[in-house]
């Protein structure tokens, strides 16, 4: 791990003034950022730590939604009233992290902002990486890599485990920098770099997300998860599903560098979540799938998840 | 183990990394000096002297509405470690393991995946388990830090430490000061648990031996739920 | 003379007791000290660089960076230019520095140029190996003769990956010099006796003047019996600097470069008479563990059939090179053995466990054992009420048992102890023996313990030094029968020196004299029982001394066990997810000193069954060659909630007892992944034929992507 410069900041404010620093990174809750040093795959030159900031901790409830601020750990998360009563597909994904400390870490800005755990990228060779003018990831060993969104060099997965349940039920997140704040959908956080030189984020410099807000609107909704192992373990294929009067959503994780929606397993569920109609939105959701050399099983098993997640939400 | 991995190089300073990599050197030089304490704004140090140990340098700057900046060399750090006071001269990379092992030699916690995955580095921080490994020391001024030193001692042990030797809950014992740790809090959160939430809430640790059996036992022991094996 | 022989059924104060290991509160409390604890006064860091190549030739080196940095008190070349590396994460270069994070900004100022050279990481593919060697041709019989008359024949691919021993305490050692000629090294090893010689020898310096401490040590696994060239390194880093030195492998090195399984790929063709007797066994494997290949494993395992024939490859690869892990090559050949034969019984239209039974006799000496042993098995699974023939369950989530036999030897190794009476009453073993969480120390006090008759908190045991009287190495299941024979020799010999020499001040014979239950006996009545420590004051300021060793006059140890394990688990057909739902372990080892450490073992070895049946393997990029999950992330250890009900069962009391001693790291951790694979075979109703059974292998045998 390179040595940096450490500030914990008070205010906002301030935390976007010594982010805006060279080489400067936000620290929240360490459970991916410390790896990424240790491992090279990130060297900041000075870390601002987010978590002495009053105003980023802890859910309140406003006419706009359930606002929760961005330093908010996940385990106090998924035990809230609100998630846990309205919110099951978010409760279910906390759940699905299987780790205590990591719940008693992991904040839900880092969550959502956490980098992809694809090893080639942990081993240095960098998100989109390339090998004699290939993807690396696409001609070596994929088995856990991506199967949609993956027509371009980049095939890593999105690894939140926040983004699909937050998605599906229609969440924004507050993004504030520099030029001040604005107010943009969960899903427009993320985008497929082209190049090992661009970000999977759109956040620009010395931006920090502060919150997401989950509006009340009653939906039937729930996340699936399918692991190798039962506890803590990267989803193999992950699905979240919000269906309420004006229509389903679903999102699906760990499947594509973005969380992934799909319009068409949503559009199956649309009438309502049946056996039948869950099983058409897991056929719909990967209509469009593409295996890679090794992850042609991840498809059956992002349609299982879809299906499930659905029939979890009915 | 970072820079003696292949071409981890930091990107600002190769933006291409090289697909096929001829050396494994690594630029990551340190800035500056290491012994070198290093303030960029106020004058916290004066004040850190008399400060409480328990708010630490870089509170005490932040709560002048100036932000310090820490770093990179090293700096006085203060600790509060199962309800002792430590001090400590560190550079704001050092984790909290490696400061408690390295630089206070309490050894209890261990290292093993060094990356947040297996458990053997679990200390509570206010309570909370943590992963030592994950945290900054810096970061872990003004919290209450427990270590499986101060969950017990081998004359006054803790319920759940005497619950894992009755059921021999620990062979090679590497990864058992973690699960102590994981496991104290659990029976903090869930005095009286079931099996799911035992697998929930010890999910966060491994064990190579295969100790499993023997530690639901152990807490279910210290739950007072009689012992269940299996 | 002591009559050398464990203590009849009903004389027994310790042994076959329920006896929590001695260190558990030392353990418990986060006291124990690892060799990765031990902080000395002026320590050295070392990190060292590694190879990013599987393959290369080192084409240039520059330290210069690195001796240049403050802080970096040395900088250790390990293999310089020109030398060829044969696999990834190989250590070249060694950097000791005053702490540890400016000992990684060292390693990280190195700089290495290397020639790449082609590499070859993906044994699978046999016929894409550079080198690949025959290595073994056996046949008995005539096995196509008896196979083409076979009324009912089976053929199948069978496969097990890599896998990584993972210890938690990485590889690694402090080292100190006392004076320019001696030097301590407090060593993660299985062989502190070893280990010291091996030192002295690489680095020049007697053997005796290496002391090699190890209280504790964090798991093995067949992994630390050699000094390691790290362990080496960290000596002349040492000596170079004048200060000690710690070196403790990265997690990415301990599970890329310090202990490898060799894969095992096998093509088998069984065939059986009309009764379902075995007839014909026809197998070629192939397998590799790094650049020297792999030794074949026992096939066929644990039967011997009239025609059989077996061939095996093995084929180099540019991996971390392998290392003896818990029983070599059994689990591999358990695997393929029991996977063959689970599908010949199906062919046969047979249940296994009967098919198993019809076949026993093929076992040889241990048939009997194997009968009571499945009977036991078969009660605690309920096999008779619950056993379906395959792909007889229906529904998403099905169920299914599976069942495997194993076999190993486990006799006692070369040992020796010597034991001190006290006047104070305390009596001390001394032995060059470590414990690596098998609960060796608790062994050889409650031997001890028993021997004098007294309570376990009147003996020491002193160990852990490679000072003391030499004990082997721990591996292969030898170390309880070892310590356990010299130890009771030794304190035989003891209560005999302390008769013959408080009996005079006692006015009585030496034969005259018992101890019994903390006490002094006088056989003829003469006088009253004393407290043993009343009689000990007669010991006199010197204590008593008397050594013993393994091997050694009577029969206290034995070679040789059977043992069965099923396994009940179900699978999701639509996610290929396999759950253990229960797992039973019947399990003989002879004479069982401490049930609770003996249950443990077997615990434990199921346990870490579950994990290579369904989770960990070695990953390599076909690239680079690189291992690509060196961590503890991707490379996957079963959880607590992973690993299902487990039923440990052993076997004890007349015709197991009066064989002695007989070792346990290794045995029960044969079967569990071939009676995993055999419950999911049974449950899915399509062979699963490889380890680990991931999602991804579940769902292609199913979707019958499979050969």
């Amino acid at each position: 791990m390179r040595a940096f410069e450490y500030s914990s900041p008070r205010t906002t404010e301030d935390a976007i003034r010594m982010l805006s620093a060279e080489g400067a990174v936000a620290l929240a809750g360490g459970t991916d950022l410390l790896s990424l040093m240790k491992d090279g795959a990130a060297a900041p030159s000075r870390l601002v730590n987010l978590k002495a900031i009053p105003d980023l901790a802890g859910a309140h409830e406003s006419d706009g939604g359930l606002h929760i601020g961005a330093t908010t750990r996940l385990g106090p998360l998924g035990e809230h009233r609100v998630i846990r009563e309205s919110f099951p597909a978010v409760a279910q994904a906390i759940a699905g992290v299987r780790s205590r400390q990591v719940l008693s870490m992991r904040t839900v800005g880092g969550d959502l902002l956490q980098r992809p755990r694809c090893w080639y990228f942990r081993a240095g060779f960098g998100l989109v990486p390339m090998h004699d003018g290939a993807s690396m990831a696409k001609t070596g060993d994929n088995r856990y890599h991506a199967i949609f969104g993956n027509g371009g060099d980049a095939v890593f997965v999105n690894p939140s485990s926040l983004a699909p349940p937050l998605i599906a039920l229609g969440a924004s997140a507050t993004v504030l920098g520099p030029d001040g704040e604005r107010t943009v959908a969960v899903e427009d956080l993320y985008r497929t770099p082209a190049s090992s030189d661009e970000s999977e984020f759109t956040l620009g410099a010395a931006e920090i997300v502060t919150g997401v807000t989950i509006p009340m609107r009653s939906s039937s909704n729930a996340t699936y998860e399918i692991r190798n192992r039962k506890g803590f373990d990267w989803p193999l294929a992950a699905a979240s599903v919000a269906a309420s009067d004006g229509g389903a959503r679903v999102v699906l994780g760990h499947a594509a560098p973005i969380p992934w929606m799909s319009a068409a397993a949503g559009e199956a569920l649309a009438g309502g979540i049946s056996e039948a109609s869950a099983e058409a939105a897991g056929d719909a959701a990967v209509a469009d799938a593409a295996a890679l050399s090794g992850n042609g099983y991840k498809i059956q098993l992002a349609r299982v998840a879809v299906k499930r997640a659905a029939l979890a939400a009915r | 183990m970072a820079q003696t991995r292949y071409p981890k190089t930091p990107r600002e300073e190769q933006p291409e990394a090289s697909p096929e990599p001829r050396t494994a050197s690594a630029g990551t030089k340190a800035k500056g000096s290491f012994s070198r304490r290093q303030f960029l704004r106020g004058s916290a140090a004066a004040g850190a002297a008399s400060a409480g140990l328990l708010s630490g340098m870089l509170d005490d700057a932040a709560a002048q509405g100036e932000p310090g900046v820490a770093g990179p060399g090293a700096v006085d750090m203060a600790f509060r470690i199962n309800g002792k006071a430590y001090v400590a001269t560190l550079e704001p990379r050092v984790t909290l393991l490696d400061a408690l092992r390295n630089h206070l030699d309490l050894t209890g916690a261990k290292k093993v995946c060094d990356r947040g995955t297996c458990g053997a580095c679990t200390v509570l921080m206010n309570g909370d388990p943590v992963y030592a490994c994950s945290v900054l020391a810096i970061e872990a001024q003004g919290a209450e830090v427990t270590t499986v030193e101060g969950i017990g001692s081998p004359a006054d042990m803790h319920p759940i430490q005497q619950a894992f030797v009755d059921h021999d809950a620990q062979q090679c014992g590497f990864c058992t000061p973690g699960f102590v740790v994981a496991s104290a809090a659990l029976l903090n959160r869930h005095p009286n648990p079931d099996q799911d939430t035992v697998h929930r809430e010890l999910g966060g640790n491994l064990c190579r031996c295969g100790t499993y059996a023997g530690i639901r036992a152990a807490v279910a022991q210290a739950a007072g739920g009689g012992t269940t094996n299996g | 003379m002591a009559e050398y022989v464990w203590p009849a059924a009903g004389d027994r104060l310790h042994i076959g007791k329920h006896i929590s290991r001695l260190d558990g509160p030392v353990k418990a409390t986060g006291r124990a000290k690892y060799a990765y604890d031990v902080n000395r006064r002026g320590m050295l860091w070392a990190i060292m660089v590694q190879c990013p190549h599987a393959h290369a030739r080192i084409t240039a080196m520059d330290t210069s960076a690195a001796e240049a940095m403050d802080g970096v008190v040395k900088v250790h070349v390990i293999q310089d230019v020109g030398t060829e590396i044969q696999w990834a994460h190989d250590e070249i270069v060694a950097v000791a520095a005053t702490s540890e994070e400016v000992a990684r900004d060292g390693a990280a100022a190195v700089k290495i140029e290397y020639e790449v050279l082609p590499h070859f990481v993906n044994e699978r593919a046999v016929d894409e190996a550079p080198d690949a060697q025959p290595a073994q041709a056996e046949t008995t019989g005539d096995p196509a003769a008896a196979m083409a008359s076979a009324p009912t024949k089976s053929s199948g691919s069978y496969h097990v990956a890599q896998i990584a021993h993972c210890s938690l305490e990485s590889h690694g050692q402090v080292a100190e010099w006392q004076d320019e000629e001696t030097v301590t090294l407090w060593a993660s090893t299985q062989a502190i006796s070893g280990v010291a010689s091996q030192l002295g020898e690489q680095i020049g310096i007697p053997a005796s003047n290496v002391h090699v401490e190890t209280q504790y040590m964090g798991g093995g696994f067949g992994s630390k019996f050699s000094v390691d060239r790290w362990g080496v390194v960290c000596a002349q880093l040492a000596k170079d600097t004048g200060r000690p030195v710690k070196l403790m492998l990265d997690r990415d090195q301990e599970v890329s470069v310090a202990g490898a399984r060799p894969s095992t790929h096998a093509e088998v063709s069984t065939g059986a008479d009309a009764d379902g007797n075995v007839v014909a066994w026809d197998s070629k494997s192939w397998g590799s563990g790094g650049p020297a290949g792999a030794n074949s494993p026992p096939l066929p395992y644990v039967f011997s059939f009239e025609n059989q024939t077996h061939m095996h490859t093995s084929v180099p690869t540019n991996t971390g090179p392998a290392r003896a892990w818990r029983a070599p090559r059994h689990p591999q050949a358990c695997l393929v053995t029991m996977r063959a034969l689970e599908d010949l019984a199906h062919a046969a239209g047979m249940d296994p466990l009967d098919f198993f039974l019809k076949n026993i006799e093929k076992t040889g000496e241990r048939a009997n054992t194997y009968v009571e042993e499945l009977e036991k098995g078969a009660e605690l699974m309920g096999w008779r009420d619950r056993w379906r023939p395959r792909g007889s369950a229906t529904g998403t989530v099905r169920s299914g048992l599976g069942l495997a036999l194993h076999t190993w030897g486990g006799r006692g190794h070369r040992s020796n102890c010597e034991v001190l009476a006290y006047r104070d009453g305390l009596v001390e073993a001394r032995i060059g023996s470590q414990d690596l969480g098998t609960g060796t120390r608790t062994i050889i006090a409650l031997v001890l313990a028993e021997t004098f008759g007294v309570g376990l908190e009147q003996v020491k045991v002193t160990m852990g030094r490679s000072v003391l009287p030499a004990s082997g190495a721990s591996g292969g299941s030898t170390t309880v029968g070892g310590v356990s024979g010299a130890t009771r020799r030794a304190a035989l010999n003891a209560v005999d020196a302390v008769f013959e020499r408080i009996a005079p001040r006692l006015g009585t014979e030496m034969a005259n004299l018992e101890l019994k239950n903390g006490q002094l006996h006088f056989k003829d009545g003469s006088m009253a029982a004393m407290p043993w420590r009343q009689a000990a004051t007669l010991i006199g300021v010197n204590p008593v001394s008397a050594t013993g060793a393994n091997p050694g006059p009577g029969q206290l140890n034995d070679s040789g066990v059977g043992g069965i394990q099923m396994a009940d688990v179900s699978v999701d057909m639509e996610t290929g997810v396999v759950s253990i739902n229960r797992m039973v372990a019947v399990q003989d080892c002879g004479l069982i000193l401490d049930m609770k450490l003996a249950e443990s073992q077997v615990y434990g070895s199921l346990i870490m069954g579950v994990t290579y049946a369904l989770t960990e393997e070695r990953v390599f990029d076909p690239h680079t060659g690189q291992m690509l999950n060196p961590d503890m992330e991707f490379y996957k250890l079963a959880g607590i909630e992973d690993v299902g009900e487990m039923i440990v069962h052993m076997m004890t009391g007349p015709g197991y007892d009066e064989r002695g001693v007989i070792g346990l790291g290794e045995p029960p951790v044969i079967a569990p992944g071939a009676a995993i694979a055999n419950a999911a075979t049974n449950a899915t109703g399509v062979p699963i034929n490889e380890m680990p059974m991931t999602p991804e292998r579940v769902l292609a045998a199913i979707n019958g992507g499979m050969a």
